[in-house]
């Protein structure tokens, strides 16, 4: 990926006390292959990965053509599961859609909402760490359990955010028992935890050179133009790594629906892990479940996939 | 020309912005804790406000007894021991792994790593269902094996993050260990596990607060609640169906969080180089 490079370099410079590298001899280091050596020092991982990964994964397509229960034999029952998926489960869609609007709505704003908070950090002079560390801190502990039953009190009837309205003499509202509103509590959730993008827009920001928005100044632009012409090109290759790596985590959520609603009001938050869990762990139908699982890597990997591909017409590289 | 008079209000206007922003940001949080020493019957009461009118510590002593028995005291055992092991195989086994992918040449290292960088995008929750089928099978349901053990394969992210430190240590540093009579092995311990402490610091930290947060593993397999962690406890403990002491809840809740701030604000600089360096997810 493209930001690398940079920080390797960055953290050259920390190793002052030791002797720089040159490039030519890095390459006649180990010039002798060690197989024996390099498959000693990664074979827990080649043993963990064909263990707890690839055999796992495996595992789960072959069940998924199962009504496997955990008790009971499993018959292969073809592509029932996934016909059931497709044609008979209104909860499967519901689930689907769910979770598109959560990740398609809080992925795209915390990201625009760190990015908009590290421009406005990066100007700081005075007292920036502190600000950091501060705006940092919801992100340390969004994830935890503590953090999402807060959340549900925050909204809740006589919660916080209630109490504020009725303050200011607005109206109320049942945030977490309405429908229509349930799952922005839990947007706002993932939008909260803006604090990890920020910290990788902040490292970017710091590696665009002065000397370009000088040179840019004297040619006559202004803030916005050197803005979308220069800060927001040399922040791509950042941008593309947060919408990967925060889509696939934004599809994975699944402790804010199960604490804070449990999945309700009328399913309107029934994340796909939280229905699959239920599959799998309370109606036991690991079957089912498995498919559930394989549908959502296939989901996960055509994103990836597309994010990629579509990255040659908008992530710059700066080619030095 | 911007005159001193403007660049002074632009300041101005720029702390109080962002002051202001803060505390919206914070504001969750520090009610959390306000309400955390109100009296029961008071949470709810003008919930809004921060700080109660009368201080309430009884709270903390109240909820600490757990519930079926069992004290929070347990629970931060359980958590502090999954978290120890768990943080050690994942440090020690990544370290291995990172030397072998950064310094040594072998066969498929190329097709290894590409492994590598692919499960690390592969969440969790994918694989969870066939990997409980088969720790069910090995008979580790309700034992800390299935939360512990898959640390001790080495953790990509922890892997990445060690490689990057080590690709920045000079190699003639290895070669003068080889003249000075050094093998593959001992330049590992020698050298550059020396050298990669604060990568290593780094990995520590973060395996420190996913697994302290960890909440999905211990819920898949822990039965017994005397073997429960504090984030499966803390859940029980809040049930909107069991709660009638709801100040002792918001103490219970403040309390989990505190262990991971105080990491946090201890070690914040490896944290801040974790994240920037590697994308590690905060």
């Amino acid at each position: 990926m493209g930001l690398r490079e940079p920080e390797v370099q960055n953290q050259m410079q920390k190793n002052k006390n030791l002797p720089p590298t040159k490039k030519f001899n890095r390459k006649r280091v180990g010039r002798e292959f060690e197989n024996g050596m390099g498959y000693m020092f990664i074979s827990p991982f080649i043993i963990g990965t064909v263990m707890l990964t690839l055999f796992p994964i495996v595992y789960s397509l072959y069940l998924s053509f199962t009504n496997f229960n955990l008790v009971g034999e499993a018959d292969w029952i073809g592509l029932s599961n996934y016909q059931e998926m497709f044609t008979s489960d209104p909860m499967f869609k519901q689930a689907l859609e769910v979770t598109f609007l959560y990740a398609g709505a809080g992925v795209p704003l915390r990201l625009v909402f760190a990015l908009l908070i590290a421009l406005a950090l990066n100007k700081v002079v005075e007292a920036a760490g502190l600000y950091r560390t501060f705006l940092y801190l919801p992100s340390i502990v969004g994830g935890s359990v503590g953090v999402a039953i807060m959340w549900r009190q925050l909204f809740g009837n006589d919660g916080a955010l209630n109490s504020v309205l009725a303050s200011m003499g607005l109206p109320t509202h049942s945030w977490l028992g309405d429908p229509d509103t349930a799952i922005w509590t839990l947007v706002v959730l993932y939008i909260w935890q803006f604090g990890s993008s920020m910290l990788i827009f902040l490292a970017g920001l710091r590696n665009i050179p002065k000397t370009y928005y000088e040179a840019s100044s004297v040619d006559g632009a202004h803030k916005i133009q050197q803005f979308f012409k220069i800060t927001l090109p040399l922040l791509t290759p950042v941008i593309l790594f947060n919408l990967v790596m925060q889509t696939i985590q934004g599809f994975m959520a699944f402790t804010p629906s199960f604490i804070i609603t449990a999945g309700g009001p009328m399913n309107s938050t029934l994340l796909y892990i939280l229905y699959m869990y239920r599959n799998a762990f309370q109606f036991f139908d690991m079957g089912y479940a498995s498919a559930l699982a394989w549908f959502m890597l296939l989901i996960i990997a055509v994103f990836t996939a597309l994010i990629f591909k579509s990255s040659d017409r908008w992530v710059h590289y700066d080619d030095n | 020309m911007i005159t001193r008079k403007k660049r002074v209000r632009n300041k101005v206007i720029q702390h109080v912005s962002l002051i202001a922003l803060t505390a919206v940001m914070l504001y969750p949080l520090i009610w959390m804790l306000g309400s955390s020493f109100k009296e029961s019957s008071q949470v709810f009461v003008d919930a809004h406000r921060i700080f109660p009118e009368t201080w309430n510590f009884s709270n903390y002593s109240d909820g600490w007894k757990g519930f079926a028995g069992i004290t929070f005291g347990t629970f931060y055992k359980n958590t502090f021991i999954i978290v120890t092991i768990s943080t050690i195989g994942a440090i020690l086994s990544s370290a291995l792994i990172a030397y072998g992918f950064a310094r040594i040449k072998f066969r498929f290292k190329k097709f290894w790593f590409v492994v590598m960088m692919l499960t690390m995008m592969l969440p969790f929750e994918i694989i969870m269902i066939p990997q409980y089928v088969m720790f069910n099978w090995f008979g580790w349901i309700d034992t800390y094996l299935p939360l512990i053990l898959p640390t001790f394969f080495g953790v990509p992210f922890f892997i990445f993050l060690i490689m990057q430190f080590i690709r920045t240590i000079p190699t003639e540093l290895d070669q003068a260990a080889r003249i000075d009579g050094c093998n593959t092995i001992t330049i590992f311990t020698r050298i550059i596990a020396p050298l990669v402490v604060p990568a290593m610091m780094t990995a520590a930290i973060f395996s420190f607060y996913w697994r302290w947060d960890d909440f999905m593993a211990p819920l898949l397999y822990l039965q017994s609640p005397d073997k429960y962690p504090v984030s499966l406890a803390l859940k029980m403990f809040s049930d909107p169906e069991a709660v009638t002491n709801w100040g002792a809840m918001f103490a219970m809740t403040t309390l989990s969080l505190l262990p991971i701030m105080i990491i946090f604000f201890i070690f914040q600089r490896y944290i801040v180089e974790g994240i920037s360096t590697s994308g590690l997810k905060g």
